[in-house]
């Protein structure tokens, strides 16, 4: 379980003037539940991900995981504590293969087996993939595709998806929403703004002005939900 | 051998011991053995350091090894090989010099190779320099490699270097004829004060003849590198060089590749790109678990060996 507690995160503007980003929010994730966040560009979703890894430091406020305040842990103790994140735009490596990251993610040395089980639940061939770098030749959809894949293989207790959507090309949103299923054991938290992830959500949040507008159920938000859309959904913040 | 003898060998070749096909192996400024076969003649030169290395026509699937040792300090060692394959033959070539230096003395071993590639041939080229041991003696490695190529003759080139090498000049120059392709790969890592020069000269003569060269470096610590290239092209042909640095520390690298297109049909390209290791592609390896040290680690040595 992950909770927030009174979360302010503030960045300097253009004109040096401070702006915040998130404002005094708390919020609570449970275990085996899966949250949708989603609101308009600007709204502190990105924010709220990254503060989560521990990517970007902690200004203001509490972060518990399963009761232990995380919030001065680095990345790597909060991967080890068991939180995983899928960027929004992968990260890509020079001459780094994507059997050695699938090996890493997952923590032990697998056979093609193993790495086949990751890579065929994310549409991909495991024989065609394991011996290539993960780098700027892949497409982007396949660099989507293998970023959810190295989730699986981290097997975390909590998983922070940024838009898993964005990128996906020609695979199925059936296959992405099957691969959340897989997670369900775990606590998932989506950025997201397509409806048909929406509708996997236990819970949707909508954030707004750096705050939570409104949570509940899809069909709870449904209809404030394709409000807010035909105004001002979408991005990165 | 003894057993330091035989780590470097080991090092330098994936070999345990000696191979069964032809083989020179070089040791502390002299011809330590050398076994021809009946399709690879290897022979000293009469009248310099060095060995003649002559690979039959047709002749596919061999390899050749001429690992070079040095495990003592105050020495200097020159030596000139020449390769000659024959037409249609296809080789793999595994070359490489280990020094081990635990005295104070300057070692340094400068080998010129010479390879003459006849028609519609291949060889593979790898090779690999070693500097290693505790001794204040620099560890110098400078190799020259001149590289001749007959009509649809093909070489791959793959050098590396991955520290404790104090200093290191290696000149690569090219003549590629027609229908022929040259390809280079460069790793090299630098660290402590150590520093590398590396200066290639490849001229495209024969009509759509083709040069890749691919250079990757890390720089640690205080070491410095300095990458030059020449591509010049006299011919309907196509050239391309990537120059990639990685530094670390209060590491340097210039570049200069240069593209010269003396006919107009020549299709030339070169990118060059020095800076840090990504902040991103760090944050990524340790949310899945590394430390900050493992996963640099992992870009570098994806970087010089992936």
């Amino acid at each position: 379980m992950i909770e927030l507690k009174n979360i302010t995160y503030s960045v300097k503007g253009t004109s040096q003037e401070e702006r915040e980003i998130l404002k005094d929010l708390s919020a609570i994730f449970e275990e085996g539940k899966t949250y949708v966040i989603t609101g308009p560009n600007g709204s502190g979703k990105s924010t709220l991900a990254r503060l989560i890894m521990g990517i970007n430091p902690l200004q203001h406020g509490e972060i518990f995981f399963d009761g232990q305040n995380i919030g001065n842990l680095s990345i790597t103790q909060r991967a080890k504590a068991g939180i995983c994140y899928a960027f929004q735009k992968p990260v890509t490596f020079k001459g780094v293969k994507i059997k050695s990251l699938l090996n890493i993610a997952s923590g032990k040395e697998n056979n093609v087996g193993g790495l086949c089980e990751y890579l065929s639940a994310v549409g991909l061939c495991a024989k065609d993939y394991i011996h290539r770098p993960f780098d700027d030749k892949l497409s982007g959809g396949e660099q989507k595709r293998i970023e959810l894949a190295l989730t699986l293989a981290r097997n975390a207790k909590v998983n922070i998806f940024d838009e898993p959507e964005a990128g996906i090309d020609i695979w199925s949103f059936e296959k992405l929403t099957s691969i959340f299923k897989k997670l369900k054991k775990a606590t998932n938290i989506i950025i997201s703004h397509q409806s048909r992830i929406f509708e996997i959500a236990d819970e949707i949040i909508l954030l707004e002005n750096g705050q939570i507008a409104k949570r509940g159920s899809y069909k709870q938000m449904k209809k404030h939900l394709q409000n807010a859309r035909c105004g001002k959904l979408g991005g990165e913040a | 051998m003894n057993n330091l003898e035989k780590s470097l060998l080991e090092k330098l070749t994936d070999l345990h011991k000696l191979p069964s096909g032809a083989f020179s192996l070089r040791k502390n400024g002299e011809s330590e053995k050398m076994q021809s076969t009946k399709e690879i003649e290897i022979k000293k030169k009469a009248d310099k350091q060095g060995i003649d290395i002559i690979v039959a026509p047709n002749v596919k699937g061999k390899s050749v090894h001429i690992p070079v040792i040095i495990s003592v300090g105050g020495l200097t060692d020159l030596v000139y090989n020449d390769f000659y394959i024959g037409e249609n033959a296809d080789v793999l070539i595994v070359a490489g010099c280990g020094i081990h230096n635990a005295t104070c003395k300057k070692s340094e071993h400068n080998g010129v190779h010479t390879f003459h590639l006849g028609k519609n041939s291949k060889v593979e080229y790898i090779e690999r320099h070693i500097g290693e041991g505790d001794g204040e003696g620099e560890k110098v490695l400078n190799p020259i490699t001149k590289i001749i190529l007959e009509e649809n003759s093909h070489m791959i080139m793959e050098s590396t270097q991955l520290g404790g090498v104090s200093s290191t000049i290696r000149k690569t120059t090219a003549k590629v004829g027609k229908n022929a392709i040259l390809s280079v790969k460069e790793n090299i890592l630098t660290t402590d004060k150590q520093w590398a020069k590396t200066d290639f000269k490849v001229e495209l003569l024969g009509e759509n003849s083709r040069a890749e060269i691919v250079s990757h470096s890390v720089a640690r610590d205080n070491s410095v590198q300095e990458f030059k290239s020449n591509m010049i092209g006299k011919a309907e042909c196509f050239g391309h060089v990537e120059c990639d640095g990685m530094l670390l520390d209060n590491a340097v690298i210039t570049s200069t590749p240069t593209v010269s297109a003396l006919n107009n049909r020549s299709s030339l390209v070169h990118e060059a790109s020095i800076g840090k290791i990504s902040g991103e592609a760090m944050v990524k390896l340790m949310s899945l678990g590394l430390t900050e040290k493992e996963a640099e680690d992992v870009i570098i040595e994806g970087f010089l060996l992936g």
